[in-house]
């Protein structure tokens, strides 16, 4: 059993492969609960095992006999009791370990739910320096990063499995975790309360890089989009600013200014398409836009009227906002 | 017409010897006069007879298994690959939701209470249960609600936001149309079928064991079903008010769980788990009761440590209801909080402990026969400790918040709600099947039952614990390929096809076996409860003589020729009313008489309750008829009779006992 629970430590999305604080003093905390369930696992089998197999002796209805089982019930019991107490109060000591961070100085942002996709918000400078990032919560290697979570619409759960538990999203609430990742990497995470239709396809990632790569990042997404330097992506521009996507969708800099969808003023520097659906390449790209109901069936966002000349053009746009 | 109550004015003595062959023979043609079962198609809808009723109760609740297990059967398929096609996502979020909601109300405890209603009264030696109209009305009212949600389904209306349907998501905002309103609805129908069987039963405990069954010579199944009654009576309340509060909003505009209004989300998760965790027990202490009645008879032994149990199960009934907020773990309430609801959740693996040990104590000191319900006994322990020690797992905070809503809670519940409560179910069916269909299940199609059963359950649900430590998390449709769940997944649908041939192959033999099987003896296990001494299936009467009870189990400590109860009227449904702590017998009281006015009621009630999906005046439409119907059923036409005081009664008692 050991063996086939060890193989679940693989994985990218594995509560036994923590790369931060919190989610390695809960995985410590679990190989506990599991060394223990296992060890009475085979300690009750073992007894209904010799029960079912002893030989029968004459004197099993004497009372001595019965003593002598209540007197090891009672012992079982005490056992079961004294581990119990002994869970109870780890649990609350690394509970309380995960409640509030430690270590050096920490970094806010704000995470939002929508269904299906998240919104990771930086705005602990000035206003100016508001930045929204959809699906991609980048983090500074080894600082604490405070998340401040909420919802637009229905429950929905945070989670990185590999830096931190769970926590809820909760309409007219503000919940708060952090997280800390101990080196670099990309981190995969899924919302964990069942939210509608597509809660399958609510995923995120998120990007732990050293802090002066974190900094150049913030630095480029406070910037408006870049201005078209070619004739295709400047048709492109025109085309999105003519179409629908603009009843939706933002792009700093542009007149496309609706908060509904996902800000798309950096899109083309993104790991992914449709929240965490697909790799952002330029056929993933293609095929979201023309129709994302066969990606992600149910969501908001409808298939695109455009011709597939226009698209192109417009996908050529997309992805020049890097 | 005997009036043996007239006899010195004295209805309580002991009989001895027996009365003669012709007296019996008489006795028998009164009783099943009085106590007929009407024919014809009213007959079929006013029938107010526990064992039918009961019968009826079990059949529906496994039809409604096999619906909810092909269910699951689909979401398996479904999830065999990553990124498979079979289902959409709308159609698999229906039918995740129906597999959860019917499992858990119209089947898992309809099927209990079933069984209580079918075997309470033959166990503590009475003729009915103590509310026998009310009892004809639960059924349908059950009934109806199972076949509404079921053709919500088949309409493509079923609901589709989850079993504990969460709002916001299942408000008016985010599940436009009516299919969160099935759901709600369904809620109130299974919730007042299940109270008036609780009520039932609860009263018949109480007020109907034959006299000498005390308080401590309760048979442990009983007892079982009588914590379970109370469990049903406290929690229910809170889900009706959760779900009479979603329809509200719903249907007529409140702001219970709005936010933006001053309503709270949260609260419903309150409501709902207040009810949702007892409710687990809810399923599992009837199991635990079963259990014991099989170990009992298969080591012949009375189960090691009666008081203990019995204590225990009451503990579980009280710490049952300190659980529920560690369902909420992640929700972000406060750490000390927490840490309550993580000590009650854990303290409650105690009475279970308890338990188990003495059930091991009671195997290692008798003669275990390994016959099939004795088999799925230790698949129960074989499964549901593991389902225990994962359940402790989940009460720890830290571990909980990275385990909750992964598939390593969905393989934690299906190991203690599958082991433990369907293992000793299908357990209990082998058992007492020859005592309700007078015939015998074949025993070789039961060992191969229980081990496709077995095997097909480990194999379905183990993986799921490792998927669950992967980060697959609950309720998606599917997943992409580079998360690297697909094998696990794929075995474990493998899994379900054997627990699908399983459950075929339980109802294959469930029904070859009943137009075909061997016949039973009245008592073809050595049984240690009342419900062996009388014939297999019982007459309409249950007991030729109300039974004395002379030890705590009734069969073996009995002496011969047996004590019974005399006096009783033949002539009218007279039962007898005792006390509740030393069932000493108080008066007797004349159970009603078939009628088809509950299930009228049953029909308004369902009107009604359907009828509110779709506007308010529903209410005040459907009160009239329910009015009348409510009038024919009470008519009254009951008057009691009182015996001699109970200390004029007691002491030709206790001589009788000897």
């Amino acid at each position: 059993m050991i063996v086939v629970v060890n193989a679940g430590c693989e994985g990218n999305q594995s509560m036994f492969n923590p790369q931060g604080p919190a989610a390695r003093s809960i995985a410590g905390f679990g190989w506990l609960l599991i060394g223990i369930s296992i060890a009475v696992y085979v300690a009750v089998l073992v007894a209904l095992g010799w029960a079912l197999v002893r030989r029968r002796r004459p004197d099993d209805d004497q009372p001595a006999t019965t003593s002598r089982l209540t007197l090891a019930i009672a012992s079982a019991v005490a056992v079961t009791a004294a581990t119990l107490v002994t869970l109870t109060i780890s649990s609350e000591a690394v509970g309380r370990s995960l409640t509030s961070p430690t270590g050096p100085g920490a970094i806010t942002a704000d995470v939002i739910g929508h269904q299906w996709w998240w919104e990771f918000q930086y705005r602990d400078v000035s206003p100016q320096d508001f930045v929204t990032s959809p699906n991609e919560l980048h983090i500074p290697v080894g600082t604490n990063v405070v998340l401040k979570a909420q919802s637009r619409d229905v429950i929905h759960s945070f989670w990185v499995p590999n830096l931190q538990g769970k926590r809820d999203l909760i309409p007219g609430q503000v919940t708060s975790v952090w997280i800390q990742a101990d080196k670099p990497g990309v981190y995969r995470g899924q919302c964990a309360e069942f939210c509608g239709h597509q809660h399958a396809k609510m995923a995120f990632v998120v990007v732990a890089e050293p802090m002066d790569a974190f900094l150049v990042w913030i630095r480029n997404q406070r910037q408006p989009a870049v201005e078209p330097a070619t004739g295709e992506q400047r048709r492109g521009r025109e085309l999105f600013m003519q179409s629908t996507c603009v009843t939706c969708h933002t792009i700093r800099g542009t007149d496309a200014a609706s908060r509904v969808g996902p800000e798309l003023t950096h899109v083309g520097s993104r790991m992914t398409v449709g929240a965490g659906t697909l790799p952002n390449t330029r056929e993933h790209l293609e095929q979201w836009v023309s129709n994302p109901q066969q990606v992600k069936p149910g969501i908001r966002m409808p298939a695109s009227p455009l011709s597939r000349d226009d698209l192109e053009l417009v996908i050529t746009y997309l992805r020049s906002l890097r | 017409m005997e009036h043996a109550f007239s006899r010195e004015g004295v209805p309580i003595e002991r009989v001895e010897p027996y009365p003669d062959e012709a007296t019996q023979t008489r006795l028998r043609r009164e009783l099943a006069r009085t106590w007929y079962v009407p024919r014809g198609v009213i007959g079929w809808f006013s029938v107010v007879d526990h064992r039918t009723i009961g019968k009826r109760y079990i059949v529906t609740a496994f039809a409604f298994f096999i619906f909810a297990g092909v269910l699951a059967a689909l979401m398996r398929l479904q999830l065999a690959f990553p990124e498979n096609h079979l289902l959409n996502p709308d159609q698999y979020n229906q039918i995740f939701t129906m597999h959860g909601t019917v499992m858990m109300f119209l089947f898992a405890v309809p099927v209990m209470e079933a069984l209580g209603i079918y075997l309470v009264p033959l166990m503590v030696g009475t003729r009915n249960v103590a509310f026998p109209r009310l009892n004809t009305y639960s059924y349908f009212v059950y009934l109806f609600g199972g076949i509404m949600v079921v053709v919500a389904l088949l309409l493509n209306s079923g609901p589709d936001a989850g079993w504990f349907a969460y709002v916001p998501l299942s408000g008016p905002d985010y599940s436009p149309g009516k299919r969160s309103d099935f759901w709600a609805q369904l809620i109130t129908f299974t919730e007042v079928a299940a109270l008036a069987v609780a009520v039932e039963i609860v009263a018949t405990v109480f007020k109907m064991r034959a006299p000498g069954m005390s308080l401590n010579r309760i048979p442990l199944f009983v007892w079982a079903m009588l914590i379970t009654a109370f469990m049903v009576i406290f929690a229910m309340p809170a889900v009706v008010t959760g779900s009479t509060f979603l329809l509200l909003d719903r249907l007529v505009g409140t702001h219970f769980y709005n936010p933006a209004e001053g309503g709270d989300t949260l609260l419903w998760q309150h409501l709902f788990w207040f009810f949702g965790h007892p409710e687990v027990y809810i399923i599992f202490v009837p199991a635990l009761g079963i259990v014991s009645s099989i170990v009992a008879t298969f080591t012949q032994r009375p189960i090691f440590g009666y008081t203990a149990m019995v204590l225990a199960l009451v503990a579980t009934g009280f710490i049952g209801f300190g659980l529920w907020v560690h369902h909420m773990f992640a929700t972000g309430l406060p750490q000390l909080g927490l840490t309550y609801f993580t000590a009650a959740s854990m303290i409650i693996s105690i009475p279970s402990g308890i338990q188990i040990f003495c059930w091991i104590a009671s195997i290692w000191r008798g003669r275990p026969r390994l016959q099939t319900p004795m088999l799925f006994v230790l698949g129960f322990v074989a499964i549901f400790v593991l389902g225990g020690l994962s359940g402790v797992t989940l009460a720890a905070v830290p571990f909980d918040l990275q385990v909750h809503d992964t598939y390593y809670v969905v393989a934690h519940f299906h190991y203690v709600l599958l082991g433990g409560a369907v293992f000793p179910l299908i357990g209990g069916i082998y058992f007492w099947f020859p005592k309700m269909t007078g015939r015998m299940m074949s025993e070789r199609l039961g060992v191969v039952n229980f081990w496709l059963l077995f095997i097909g359950f480990n194999v379905t649900f183990f993986p799921m614990h490792i998927l669950g430590f992967q980060g697959m998390p609950r309720r998606i449709y599917t997943y992409p390929a580079e998360m690297g769940w697909g094998t696990l997944n794929l075995v474990s649908t493998a899994g379900a096809l054997l627990l699908l041939a399983g459950g075929a192959l339980f109802v294959f033999n469930a029904v070859r076996s009943y137009v075909t099987g061997t016949a039973a003896a009245d008592d073809p296990w050595h049984g240690e409860t009342l419900e062996w001494s009388t014939n297999s299936p019982p007459p309409v009467y249950n007991f030729l003589h109300i039974p004395v009870v002379e030890g705590r189990s009734a069969m073996w400590n009995r002496s011969d020729p047996a004590p019974v109860v005399t006096g009783i009227r033949t002539d009218c449904r007279e039962v007898l009313i005792t006390d509740v702590m030393d069932a000493a017998p108080v008066h007797a009281y004349e159970l009603p008489n078939p009628s088809i006015w509950p299930f009228l009621c049953a029909v308004v009630t369902s009107a009604f309750f359907v009828g509110s999906v779709f506007t308010p005046w529903a209410l005040p439409i459907a009160i009239v008829p329910l009015a009348i119907t409510l009038t024919g059923w009470f008519w009254p036409k009951r008057p009691t009779r009182d015996l001699p005081t109970r200390e004029a009664a007691s002491p030709k008692l206790r001589e009788a006992e000897g």
